[in-house]
């Protein structure tokens, strides 16, 4: 009987390993072919079932003059606005939430339930209704087409996730250890950034990767409310797409854009296997 | 150096939370606050330590306004009902967290944590992290840090509660010689309990609290034998004293119209009228000559045995020696120890108790 569990368990994590890694495997296979493999029906084995080329990658570093699209500067203006716009999102929802856990607030029948929820329905339209606000703000500001401006919108989008995760974090963290911290001779400000903040890392580092996959996927503002000065990658990797869809170059374009979050992702499973996520607070 | 509280007010909401709390404390004493879940307990405690600002009334320290003092320069020790600690720092760091926070001599501190670290058995568990010990261990490292602060104002919020039977009844041996220790004679101590053995057993004063007033104050022999009234007497004994309506009649005394007894010689000089008549679970017990009673529940408890039991509309509770086993509706003869009876009025008030001169 246990030896069928065992099986049975092996046989689907197997599965499900080859749903997840098949279309990588697909994509870089794909990344290395030309027009002529791509189209010649379905081949897997390099060398011996077709011949692989540069061509695909070789496109995104090229200069537009060359018939390129180079993505470098995209690519690290994607990471910069990602990045900064998570990190302030972070700063500000962590404040923000400790705030909406520990403090009450009252303006008329507004409670702390209802500023919560204010910031959750941030995501909550449609983000096409947003594009218009957005763009006349962005405009007024003379923040369109800029690093700036991006981020600015990616932390009104961001700082919801981080706000939602964080409130109801800080909502599980018993607030006897604050009040210990105060006791013990802290000032507010002191117990939350020599206790509370401590502990809140785990939290904090959730927060963190929901608030990178959201900015780093987006594809509707970035779209939306740039031009030609300030690109990012998703956008960039979009103007591929001509007459003919080079799949080659669509392929490589999608492992260097995936390629950012599997780093943060190895970073953050070496903190989950260290049990530094889990347990940090009963 | 007392700490005097003046007709202190907590009203957040409709109710109560704190209702004219009028205390005095001296140094060197233990006080238990004695009194039910949601009584107000942790509120006064918390209002003490300067975690809640009451509503009106003062408190006074040393001759000083301790409400114009923030938290965190009052000195004052908390431990919880709750293991609280810094989960992000070992035991070591935990216990000298507010020794640093004061900047004290970095010497003094070591030896501090290490004596406290002593104290509370913990040695050997200085480098472990928190998350690493059993909740004993835990409210332990909660102790030994308001033990190394040597604050002038010690509270204790059930600190037992959440511990198993065994360490609890340790625990409180130690807690008794930790705090009456010759060294810390110059704090106050504040224990809040809700349980009537423990704070018997702590034998300080005892503060019976209810709906955010205070009850009665007095030693754990007066408020045992003198309850004010009734609902102290509910409140210090378990199982609660039994409770039932009374009358005082033609040398009878009759409970609820259906239980008579010739008046005992020690009550003769109590007026006629009604009364609530109190009665200790461990003074009724079970006699062939007694009163036939029907069992609802039994439980047995250590080495004793609680029946709750009823006679018609009386209801009361006896605790029976010995583990014996009673069916549901089961029929036993039980009788009363009529020495040991106390009169209340039907206000409430404390008329008559064994234990007057």
């Amino acid at each position: 009987m246990p030896k069928l569990y065992t099986f049975i368990k092996y046989f689907c994590v197997i599965l499900w390993s080859c749903f997840v890694i098949a279309p990588f495997l697909w994509a870089i296979s794909t990344s290395f072919k030309d027009f002529n493999s791509v189209t010649g029906g379905a081949t897997y084995i390099p060398w011996l079932q077709f011949e692989p080329t540069l061509d695909g990658w070789s496109v995104l570093f090229k200069p537009g003059s060359q018939g390129g699209i180079n993505i470098i500067g995209p690519y690290f203006n994607s990471i910069f606005v990602t990045f900064t716009a998570s990190f302030i999102s972070i700063a500000l929802g962590t404040l923000s939430a400790y705030a909406l856990s520990r403090y009450t607030f009252k303006a008329g029948f507004v409670q702390n339930n209802d500023i919560t929820f204010f910031f959750i329905s941030q995501r909550i339209m449609p983000p096409v209704v947003l594009a218009i606000p957005f763009f006349l703000f962005l405009s007024t500001l003379g923040l369109l087409d800029s690093l700036a401006g991006l981020i600015l919108v990616y932390i009104v989008l961001l700082m919801p996730i981080a706000v939602w995760i964080m409130v109801d974090f800080f909502n599980r963290v018993p607030k006897e250890i604050d009040e210990t911290a105060l006791i013990d001779g802290c000032n507010p400000f002191q117990a939350f950034f020599k206790v509370v903040l401590p502990n809140s890392i785990p939290g904090m580092i959730v927060a963190g990767l929901f608030c990178i996959i959201f900015g780093w996927i987006d594809f509707f503002f970035a779209f939306i409310l740039t031009f030609t000065n300030v690109q990012l990658l998703p956008v960039k990797i979009v103007a591929l797409n001509s007459s003919i869809t080079p799949w080659w170059s669509l392929s490589a374009a999608a492992l260097v854009s995936v390629a950012p979050l599997i780093v943060v992702a190895f970073v953050v499973e070496r903190f989950l296997s260290k049990g530094n996520l889990s347990g940090a607070l009963k | 150096m007392s700490l005097n509280l003046g007709n202190i007010i907590f009203k957040p909401t409709e109710q109560y939370h704190l209702n004219d709390i009028t205390l005095n404390f001296e140094p060197g004493k233990m006080y238990t606050i004695l009194g039910r879940t949601l009584s107000g307990k942790t509120t006064l405690l918390k209002t003490i330590a300067g975690l809640l600002s009451p509503d009106s009334g003062y408190i006074q320290f040393e001759g000083k306004d301790f409400l114009a003092i923030p938290v965190w320069q009052r000195n004052v020790a908390m431990v919880y009902q709750q293991f609280i600690n810094y989960p992000h720092l070992n035991v070591k760091q935990n216990i000298e967290f507010p020794l640093k926070q004061r900047k004290m001599d970095p010497n003094l501190i070591e030896k501090e944590v290490s004596d406290a670290i002593q104290k509370v058995g913990l040695k050997g568990f200085e480098e472990r992290k928190i998350q690493e010990l059993s909740g004993g261990q835990q409210q332990r490292v909660a102790l030994a840090r308001s033990l190394a602060k040597k604050a002038k104002i010690l509270l204790l919020d059930e600190p037992l509660v959440n511990l198993d039977y065994k360490l609890r009844e340790g625990l409180r041996e130690e807690f008794k010689k930790l705090f009456i220790g010759s060294e810390a004679s110059q704090s106050i101590f504040v224990y809040a309990s809700t349980d009537p053995l423990e704070a018997m057993q702590l034998n300080g004063d005892i503060i019976v609290i209810d709906e955010g007033k205070i009850l009665q104050t007095g030693s754990a022999k007066d408020v045992f034998e003198n309850p004010a009234n009734a609902k102290v007497a509910e409140i210090t004994n378990d199982p609660a004293m039994n409770l039932n309506k009374g009358k005082i009649d033609n040398n009878k005394l009759i409970l609820n119209n259906e239980i008579q007894f010739n008046l005992p010689s020690n009550l003769q000089s109590m007026p006629s009228g009604d009364y609530l008549v109190g009665i200790r679970a461990t003074d009724l017990y079970l006699d062939d000559q007694g009163f036939d009673f029907q069992v609802d529940i039994s439980e047995i408890s250590g080495s004793e045995t609680f029946l709750h039991l009823h006679h018609q509309d009386i209801k009361c509770v006896a605790t029976i020696e010995g583990v014996k086993s009673y069916e549901v509706d089961e029929h036993v003869k039980i009788n009363f120890d009529l020495s040991k009876i106390y009169l209340f009025k039907e206000s409430g008030e404390l008329h008559y108790s064994p234990y007057q001169n």
